[in-house]
């Protein structure tokens, strides 16, 4: 008994300080208005990020409008009421702040990074243009080339990424995750004012954004400003609750090979349908957290450890999995065979090393170790603040709560390892996979 | 309606922010190695930044790529570790390392907890002077490295740096890739990754930074620990590297859909007198924001680009003056005709004294919102050091800025810009653009 204890308190004693939380850095409030808002403090250096979050995103497009929730991000960098076509970046510019936007599935998000005291100017400006903005057709003619040559550029022009779209296209049977964010270039070409418009005016409105402020701000002073600019902005009262078509029951493994002449190294992909965290319920999405990390995390992992180790079938290999998101999601994994290994070759060895994890289980001290590291992790997030913000935003905008946010680092810390082979024998569905070869064009032709 | 609004961000762009001074310290340890210090005790962690001069630059020609192989191979195994022994080990302590190479620097960038700060230098000092290079472990990562050439080999955007870096740099160092060539690699041996870990890790050639909970005691006993018992010098570093290039288009084919094209000429050096003047105008003509002349006329007007951008490139050898864009096969002509022309106009023409005026207010605005991390301000601080500008420049920076004035700029612009020596690569296949003479 005492062998047992002392263990244990050496294992307790190697934590760092920080089985502590971030919490306390973070104020979060609902305007009136129905509008949430997150401030993250951090007050070493004079500057602010502020960023507004919409819950929409490519997966809230209609059917035949692909990529206008990127279109639309585009396109709200042009004329408002008052304010001139680019003014608003050259603005933020001319009082050295830099500003940018992204769109993902479930979420569209505009951001500043600046001088702390042009908060309220910030403000100003994101509040205008959620309701003001001012198209013109040139303005679709001209952006509509731009975000052509950015799928070019991202997409066309990279066969690993046309390979994920295919992989992708090929999981989803009837939800928009398969559908690119950028949109299929066919629908892109024909985006029009009254796309660009109708997604605006469903979707852009205080009661579903999210404020997220981090830096050198007051949370009084940033609940006074988001009162005084996004308070005054009307709810919608018709935005439509948040409801996609779902995915059926999947009954068949799927398997496709995509050959282009400009692959210099193919490789083999993999992906399970996978569920993600829900309100409330995250054990199951943290559990396949850290069975991404034992299996395919790097060095030390599973897959490395058989593929690249003990025998050298693999350059590289690597499992992913990212559950924020508001619908079902994907486990992936992907193996680079070393030279002369073929990609059957590659896949089988993927497969029979999944199966013998099944069998062996975690070793305990890699769990520690992965557990070590995401309690370190809390600590070196409080040196980039704006990171914690954008969890913040990425999960309140793909279904989750401030609570949620919260509790995520306790319900990593409380995974075992029976829990992350219980989450491997539920997500290692064949009938829920999509296998996919990215090869050489010449080799596809045998 | 616009110009009121307008008027009133002129009053508020008048004060810039006051911004909290980045305190750098000088620290000398005991025996003798010089660092630069942010003591910042708010979280307990330290980011250290440790640099050697030379890179992959010092390769020996038929070696290519051993520096860079080196510099890969110091965490996959030292001491009495293999590879995964010390990744073990380094997960344990949640110590986060990074190895790096480049055409001017190797870097070692380190993050560590307080709690368990000696362990993680223990590490890092195996790593540093007692790397294993295994035969397996080198096989491995050779694999590696020789997969990512094959993959630049075919990727559109790799093929035109090296091809640039080529025409512009000829036999020098710097003309091809410091990862080296898949013939290169693939005959490296054991010996030359030892003769490059001698050559690289050298007292006289040390850069280091430090941010975070420490104080300078602490780090002068922790450097000496880990760096002091280096050798003094390393392997030779090349001289200048001349810049070969011609004005003109060089056209890869290679079947994409989009072509992607590197454009430049000679450059203007870090020491240069004139240097923030170039800055300025920079920023004026493809400087990363979306307001920049290039900008403005081939995306915002005429939708040829997602990005267009310039930018100075001063290497400790050489400096080059480079751009990037990016256009569908039908309208990268169009597009390097625009770039052509904004460059003849900047350089007759200068910049406007409202271009100026909001370039310098960027600038100057934007550099105290760099310092926003441990890791970063170490960066910043070896940076400056090799550089050789003083400790204080930090605060002294933004005065030379908004010291340059149109007339700077204006001949900066007559004598830096050369519409004429513009030389392009461009992979894809373009329309209407010269045959292919690569």
């Amino acid at each position: 008994m005492m062998r047992i204890i002392s263990v244990l308190l050496a294992a307790v004693l190697a934590l760092p300080l920080a089985a502590q939380t971030n919490d306390e850095l973070v104020t979060s409030f609902v305007l009136d208005n129905g509008m949430q808002v997150v401030v993250v403090e951090d007050h070493r250096a004079p500057v602010v990020q502020h960023m507004v979050w919409y819950r929409a995103g490519s997966a809230d497009e209609p059917k035949g409008s692909s990529g206008v929730a990127h279109f639309l991000e585009h396109l709200l960098f042009k004329a408002t009421d008052t304010l001139a076509s680019g003014e608003l970046s050259a603005t933020v510019a001319a009082n050295g702040g830099r500003d940018n936007a992204f769109t993902s599935y479930d979420y569209t998000a505009y951001f500043q990074r600046i001088a702390a005291d042009r908060l309220e100017l910030m403000m100003r400006m994101e509040a205008d243009r959620m309701t003001n903005i001012r198209l013109t057709e040139r303005d679709i003619v001209t952006e509509r080339q731009v975000i052509i040559e950015e799928r070019n550029q991202r997409t066309e022009n990279n066969p690993r990424s046309l390979f994920n779209e295919q992989m992708n296209a090929t999981m989803y049977l009837n939800h928009r995750y398969g559908t690119p964010i950028i949109g299929w270039m066919h629908e892109m070409e024909t985006l029009d004012m009254d796309d660009a418009l109708g997604f605006y005016g469903t979707y852009y409105a205080p009661n579903n954004a999210i404020l997220v402020v981090s830096g050198d701000v007051d949370p009084a002073e940033v609940r006074r400003l988001a009162e005084q600019y996004y308070g005054a902005i009307p709810a919608n009262p018709a935005l439509p609750e948040r409801l996609r078509t779902e995915e059926p029951p999947h009954r068949a493994a799927r398997r496709l090979v995509f050959a282009d002449a400009r692959v210099a190294q193919p490789y083999v992909s993999r992906s399970y349908l996978a569920p993600e965290r829900d309100p409330g319920d995250q054990e199951k999405a943290a559990s396949l957290v850290l069975l991404a990390e034992v299996l395919g995390g790097g060095t030390t992992s599973f897959l490395a450890e058989k593929l690249q180790f003990d025998t050298q079938v693999a350059v590289y290999t690597g499992a992913f999995y990212n559950g924020t998101a508001l619908d079902d999601t994907t486990f992936d994994m992907v193996v680079v065979p070393a030279a002369g290994v073929t990609l059957e070759q590659a896949e089988a060895a993927m497969d029979a090393a999944v199966a013998e994890f099944i069998e062996t289980g975690v070793e305990p001290e890699q769990l520690d170790r992965i557990k070590m590291q995401l309690r370190a992790s809390e600590i070196y997030a409080r040196d980039d603040v704006d990171r914690i913000a954008n969890r913040y935003g990425r999960a309140l905008a793909s279904g989750l709560t401030v609570a949620d946010v919260q509790d995520w680092p306790r319900v990593l810390q409380e995974v075992t390892g029976d829990d992350i082979v219980a989450a491997a024998r539920a997500v290692i569905r064949p009938e829920a996979s999509v296998t996919g070869w990215l090869m050489q064009a010449e080799e596809a032709i045998q | 309606m616009i110009r009121p609004f307008v008027s009133l961000f002129a009053l508020l762009m008048l004060a810039l922010p006051a911004w909290a001074e980045v305190r750098i310290q000088e620290v000398t340890s005991p025996q003798g190695i010089t660092a630069w210090l942010v003591e910042d005790h708010s979280i307990p962690f330290t980011a250290l930044e440790i640099r050697f001069r030379g890179g992959t630059s010092v390769d020996p020609a038929d070696s290519r790529g051993a520096v860079h192989l080196m510099t890969a191979l110091l965490e996959e195994g030292a001491g009495d570790m293999d590879a995964r022994a010390f990744a073990r080990a380094a997960e344990t302590l949640a110590a986060r390392f990074g190895f790096d190479a480049s055409d001017d620097e190797v870097s070692i960038s380190a993050q560590m907890l307080t709690e368990n700060r000696d362990n993680a230098l223990a590490l890092l000092k195996q790593a540093i002077h007692a790397p294993r290079f295994d035969p397996d472990a080198i096989e491995r990562v050779r694999r590696q490295v020789l997969s990512g050439l094959a993959s630049d080999a075919n990727n559109p955007n790799d093929i035109a740096r090296n091809v640039f870096s080529r025409l512009a740099f000829g036999d020098h160092p710097y003309g091809a890739p410091g990862e080296g060539s898949i013939e290169s690699v693939s005959a490296l041996s054991r010996d030359d990754l030892l003769t490059a870990h001698r050559g690289t890790f050298a007292r006289d050639r040390l850069y280091v930074g430090a941010v975070g909970d420490i104080t300078p005691a602490e780090l002068g006993l922790l450097i000496d620990d880990l760096l002091a018992d280096l050798p003094q010098t390393g392997a030779p570093i090349p001289g200048p590297a001349e810049v070969l290039l011609s004005g003109g288009v060089t056209v890869v084919d290679f079947e994409t859909p989009q072509s992607v094209a590197i454009f430049g000429h000679a450059g203007i050096p870090q020491d240069h007198p004139d240097f923030f003047a170039a800055f300025v105008l920079n920023q004026v003509l493809g400087g990363g924001s979306f307001e920049s002349r290039l900008m403005t006329e081939v995306r915002e007007k005429r939708g040829l680009t997602y990005g267009v951008y310039s930018y100075l490139a001063p290497k400790d050898l050489g400096a080059l003056y480079l751009g990037s864009v990016a256009s569908a096969n039908g309208r990268i002509a169009e597009a390097i005709s625009v770039i052509r022309d904004e460059w003849r106009r900047a350089a007759e023409e200068g910049v406007s004294d409202a271009e100026l005026r909001d370039a310098k207010t960027y600038l100057t605005g934007a550099y105290p919102l760099r310092f926003d991390g441990n890791a970063r301000i170490a960066n910043i601080m070896v940076a400056m050091q090799m550089q050789g500008l003083p400790i204080d420049y930090i605060a002294t920076r933004n005065a030379r800025v908004d010291a340059v004035t149109a007339d700077d700029v204006r001949r900066v612009a007559a004598s830096l810009l050369d519409p004429a020596g513009l030389r392009f690569v461009v992979v894809g296949q373009p329309e209407g653009l010269p045959v292919a003479t690569e």
